[in-house]
């Protein structure tokens, strides 16, 4: 099956200093899919999430999103143009309640200023109104509804997860990128969030997923790709990646007996 | 005893009792320039001059307590707006515009000045901003100071004077017009003016927090970084609160002109920027009333302390012990260490920060 392509990433390089952290890194996301990306620590994939949202600026190298080239492009505008990120350590607005981070989610597809805000004119408030049903309906869509009212900071690791993911689907991307949203879970919350994840999928969310649970990556991705050193060694279905052995020796080291 | 106990609660718990209370505050704010006349008309201009200062905390609230942008040079934007109103509004240059013409200008002379201060800075936070602002602050002074040579536009230290007091057509607020058997002083009018300016200022300012940029704002406080990739324009939100921020200061300060008569770059000193901060800090950062409540009371509590110390000083001990002044400055310092000690979210924290503060972290 044939679809669409939905981002192309065409020999990206960026460098630090002395240390290349991505060299000449190509892949192709497929509008719909849930694509993977692995690799050993350091391998330079939340590298290249920061260089695609806008973080880092890539020092070759192109983005073509949907139509249109991203590189160089502010976050913000990057968020605007339908890709929406979380953090592998998670980045909440800490002192701001569940319900309120979803709805800074909604600021980039909503209009009213500050003038609009003063004189509360009637587009405002219908605005307003429209930002809190859209976010408790995104709080009840991740599971997390009880919470509505919570300072994020005090809710449990894997209601933050979620909460991150609803505040990142509030801006309603095309593509979504996770970066290790599993980190620090237990099976069940694991196996929740696989759940959730095929239902983002499923409401037509394409999903770019970096992850370091195997188990998850295998069950969950359409394909997979493999980082090491910055280079991409491996793409494929994650049977195949699986039983690469350029996959199994940077992951295992050196020599195979 | 418990009757009444029950007929009060009753009152309470009454439909129209919101309506009767608000009733009741605007009353008391109609009357209390009269009350405080009939005790001295000193007592009314230190009211004005607290209300002064409850706009220009409001403006320092929008960019610490919302944006969280340590702002200790606010105080140049009270002279920016001064001198607007000075320059445009007195015989130094042969100016006599209306204050309803020089008030706008002079809030747009003051946004322009925010903006200034904030694009050089968007990228500093914490120390490194706080300490760009307290220059800023200080420039803004010593331009004033020698802005008389070669052309002569600030006067320099000796300040502007004869400045024009507010006229609505034959209202002239320097004189006292008798209305409905009332003697209507300068001050009085002047109360009445800035209480309007300030219900303004505290409706802008409640508005601005629940809508979609005080939440971009609380968002850049919190997190920058999370808040750039959730598509929020991080340069612009800022700068906009600089800018609204500043044009309170600029209002603020053309108002402190008219009713002062005479400013000199003395007025706007770097104690002042510090001042309105404590009133901010004091009252509840990010909590509008909290806000109002700090600058009424660091306005007042000196005041009450200048009258009250010297002939408590002199009935005890026959003679003066120490000055107002350093008592003043002595329960100042106290109460900011006591405060920071036991209230750290203000005296009327807003209800974010009492969270903040008093929910345990978990994670």
């Amino acid at each position: 099956m044939r679809t669409a392509q939905l981002l192309e990433i065409r020999n990206i390089e960026k460098r630090f200093g002395g240390l290349t952290a991505l060299a000449d890194v190509s892949l192709t996301i497929r509008q719909g899919e849930i694509y993977g990306l692995i690799g050993p620590n350091g391998a330079g994939k939340t590298t290249l999430f920061n260089v695609l949202t806008g973080l880092y600026v890539p020092d070759r190298g192109e983005f073509e999103f949907d139509g249109a080239n991203l590189v160089g492009l502010k976050p913000y505008r990057v968020a605007e143009s339908g890709i929406a990120r979380t953090f592998q350590n998670i980045r909440l607005f800490g002192n701001m309640s569940a319900m309120e981070n979803v709805m800074v989610g909604r600021h980039v597809r909503t209009r009213a200023g500050a003038i609009g805000a003063i004189l509360r004119t009637r587009r405002t408030r219908d605005e307003e109104a429209a930002i809190r049903s859209r976010s408790r309906e995104l709080l009840a869509y991740v599971g997390i509804s009880q919470h509505a009212g919570a300072l994020s900071r005090n809710l449990s690791y894997g209601d933050q997860r979620r909460l991150e993911i609803a505040r990142a689907l509030a801006t309603e991307p095309k593509l979504l990128a996770l970066d290790e949203p599993a980190a620090g879970m237990n099976a069940t919350e694991t196996a929740e969030l696989r759940r959730l994840l095929e239902k983002i999928r499923s409401d037509g969310v394409t999903i770019l997923l970096i992850e370091h649970d195997v188990k998850l990556v295998m069950g969950l991705c359409d394909r997979v790709a493999v980082l090491d050193y910055g280079r991409k060694i491996a793409e494929g279905k994650p049977a195949q990646v699986q039983k690469d052995p350029e996959v199994i020796r940077a992951y295992l080291g050196g020599a195979l007996p | 005893m418990t009757g009444w106990i029950a007929r009060l609660e009753q009152l309470r718990t009454h439909q129209a009792a919101p309506w009767l209370g608000v009733a009741l505050i605007v009353l008391t704010l109609f009357i209390l320039p009269f009350v405080l006349a009939s005790v001295g008309t000193a007592w009314v201009r230190i009211t004005n001059l607290a209300i002064l200062f409850a706009l220009l905390s409001l403006g320092l609230n929008i960019v610490v307590g919302f944006a969280g942008l340590l702002d200790l040079g606010y105080i140049a934007f009270y002279a920016v707006g001064a001198y607007c109103y000075a320059l445009l509004a007195s015989p130094h240059f042969g100016l006599h515009l209306p204050f309803w013409i020089i008030l706008p200008i002079g809030a747009a002379v003051a946004c322009v000045f925010g903006v200034l201060l904030g694009a050089p800075t968007l990228k500093l936070r914490g120390d490194y901003l706080a300490i760009v602002t307290l220059g800023f602050g200080e420039i803004v002074r010593v331009f004033l100071n020698n802005l008389s040579q070669p052309v002569n536009i600030t006067n320099g230290p000796q300040g502007v004077t004869l400045i024009d007091p507010f006229r609505i057509g034959k209202i002239d607020f320097s004189r006292t017009d008798d209305l409905f058997g009332l003697a209507f002083s300068g001050p009085i009018k002047y109360y009445y003016l800035l209480l309007a300016v300030l219900v303004v200022a505290i409706v802008i300012n409640l508005r601005q927090q629940n809508s979609r940029l005080g939440r971009a704002w609380v968002a850049i406080r919190e997190d920058e970084v999370a808040a750039q990739a959730m598509g929020i324009n991080t340069r612009n939100v800022k700068l906009l609160a600089f800018a609204m921020g500043a044009s309170f200061g600029g209002v603020a300060g053309g108002i402190f002109a008219a009713t002062q008569g005479f400013i000199s770059p003395e007025s706007f000193v770097f104690v002042e920027s510090i001042m309105v901060l404590s009133m901010v800090v004091l009252g509840g950062m990010g909590n509008v009333w909290g806000v109002v409540l700090g600058a009424i009371l660091l306005s007042f509590v000196p005041e009450i302390l200048r009258y009250t110390v010297e002939p408590a000083q002199k009935a005890v001990f026959g003679r003066l012990l120490i000055e107002p002044e350093v008592i003043r400055m002595l329960l100042f310092g106290l109460a900011l260490v006591l405060m920071m000690l036991y209230r750290p979210a203000g005296l009327w924290p807003s209800s974010r920060r009492k969270r903040e503060l008093s929910e345990t972290d978990q994670s």
